[in-house]
């Protein structure tokens, strides 16, 4: 399969790579590692006329940690993420979801920005951002803007970023030692999309929950944040009822679509199972 | 619509040529370069048959454009083999554990096994396995495979291979 026609582009700065989209058009997009977007080009799903190439932004890569906050940037690939001794020891619920996303090859090439940027409800890593209370930084021709993660997902493919942005970075709040955490996800083979899964940052007092999140992947037709089954949580022991009230909360806000993953009533089922277990798991890593 | 001129190293020797930017990169290294050891599976990133390593990086290159590959330095299954033209550990691995049946998908699960062998010499066999999840078989069930690639580590590092018992 040929994609269609389009002219190749390669800023060497992101204001450059701006100044492209905004003269551009509604007809250019940025092209980060690829995965989705030429895919989807094969099959005519996209058609754009002009690739942005960010290969070429030297900036857009990396990783730091600046007090209590991780940034990392948009081109930084899911293989750099999995490399990185600051992400292991600050973030490690980024190390253990990255070695779930796709396969070694795809790692190589795959952006954590492209991945959250993208709006694929499929992706993983923005249920993460979204239980990580992280937020996005965007650069278009009128300046920079953050945007939370929460606040960024709007419909499948629809997100905040308008025409001409790039998300350049992610600004991660690092949660306190001894957290807990777990990614939880069910697909049917390696490289596959998610049929549900579950992020859950807990922290833990005296044996009682004092922080929780929980972030839910591919049941909706955006990540969602599991608000009131967090907060059923807090104050609770991770008793087994509590933890099955919470899953029955998750499932309440779920509302998948049909598809060769299953049906929906097995997706909110097995959404609710991965969030109980994701609980349980982050339950025993919590200090 | 216009060409873009582009120059690469690929498997030691400078190369060059016109490509669309709509040319994926496993379309350039075949018909361009006549390099047909990666081959065109699914097409769709899913298969692993096309991958090759490009600055180090295990690569479905079909799921790349050739213009992305300007400047880089690219190995094929072509350039696997030893200065002198004998098999590489690795391509010595598959032969001696009957590694392959068809062999469709061996020029990518080689090109893959020497980047996983690079980056971690002396892997345990779930670390191979998960090394490779993203080259598929249909022919082996993968456990000569396996083999093959634990032969060329111990080749490699100077160990005894020892079979598994199965």
């Amino acid at each position: 399969m040929i994609p269609g026609n389009f002219d190749y582009h390669r800023p060497s700065s992101i204001a450059d790579a701006v100044r492209l989209l905004a003269d551009l058009g509604d007809e250019a997009r940025p092209l980060a590692g690829g995965h989705s977007l030429i895919p989807m080009m094969k099959l005519r799903m996209a058609t754009p006329e002009h690739l942005v190439d960010l290969h070429g932004i030297a900036s857009l890569k990396g990783i730091s940690r600046s007090g209590d906050k991780v940034t990392i940037g948009a081109m930084t690939t899911q293989h750099d993420l999995l490399q990185s001794d600051e992400i292991k020891a600050s973030l490690p619920i980024l190390h253990e979801t990255a070695l779930l996303i796709a396969d070694p090859q795809v790692r190589y090439r795959g952006t954590v920005g492209g991945n959250v940027a993208n709006g694929d409800p499929g992706n993983d890593m923005p249920a993460l951002m979204m239980t990580l209370g992280a937020a996005y930084n965007l650069e278009g021709s009128s300046g920079t803007r953050a945007v939370a993660a929460r606040d960024y997902y709007q419909g499948a493919y629809f997100t905040a970023l308008e025409q001409g942005e790039i998300l350049t970075s992610i600004s991660i709040p690092v949660p306190p030692a001894g957290h807990g955490y777990a990614y939880e996800k069910l697909k049917r083979k390696i490289g596959d999309y998610a049929t549900a899964a579950a992020s859950v940052i807990v922290t833990v007092q005296r044996g009682k929950v004092a922080t929780c999140s929980i972030g839910l992947t591919n049941l909706a037709d955006t990540a969602l944040l599991a608000e009131q089954a967090a907060q059923s949580l807090v104050g609770t022991s991770l008793d087994d009822a509590s933890i099955a009230r919470a899953a029955d909360l998750a499932r309440s806000i779920m509302a998948p679509a049909a598809d060769g993953k299953g049906p929906v009533d097995y997706k909110i089922h097995v959404g609710g199972v991965m969030v109980g277990r994701a609980i349980k798991r982050a339950a025993a890593r919590a200090a | 619509m216009a060409k873009t001129h582009i120059k690469m190293t690929v498997n030691g020797a400078e190369v060059e040529g016109l490509a669309e930017p709509r040319m994926l990169l496993i379309h350039f290294i075949r018909e361009n370069l006549n390099l047909t050891g990666p081959h065109i599976g699914c097409d769709t990133s899913h298969c692993g048959a096309c991958t090759v390593d490009i600055d180090g990086m295990s690569v479905k290159s079909c799921t790349m454009f050739a213009v992305q590959a300007h400047g880089s330095s690219i190995t094929t299954i072509e350039g696997m083999a030893n200065a002198d033209g004998t098999l590489s550990a690795l391509q010595e691995g598959f032969r001696m554990m009957h590694g392959l049946q068809c062999g469709f998908c061996t020029p990518g699960m080689i090109t893959r096994a020497h980047r996983l062998l690079q980056e971690n010499p002396d892997p345990t066999e779930e670390e191979i396995r998960f090394g490779i999840s993203g080259n598929l078989c249909r022919c082996t069930g993968y456990q000569n495979i396996v083999k093959a690639i634990q032969y060329a580590a111990a080749k490699i590092n100077g160990t005894q291979f020892q079979e598994a018992a199965e």
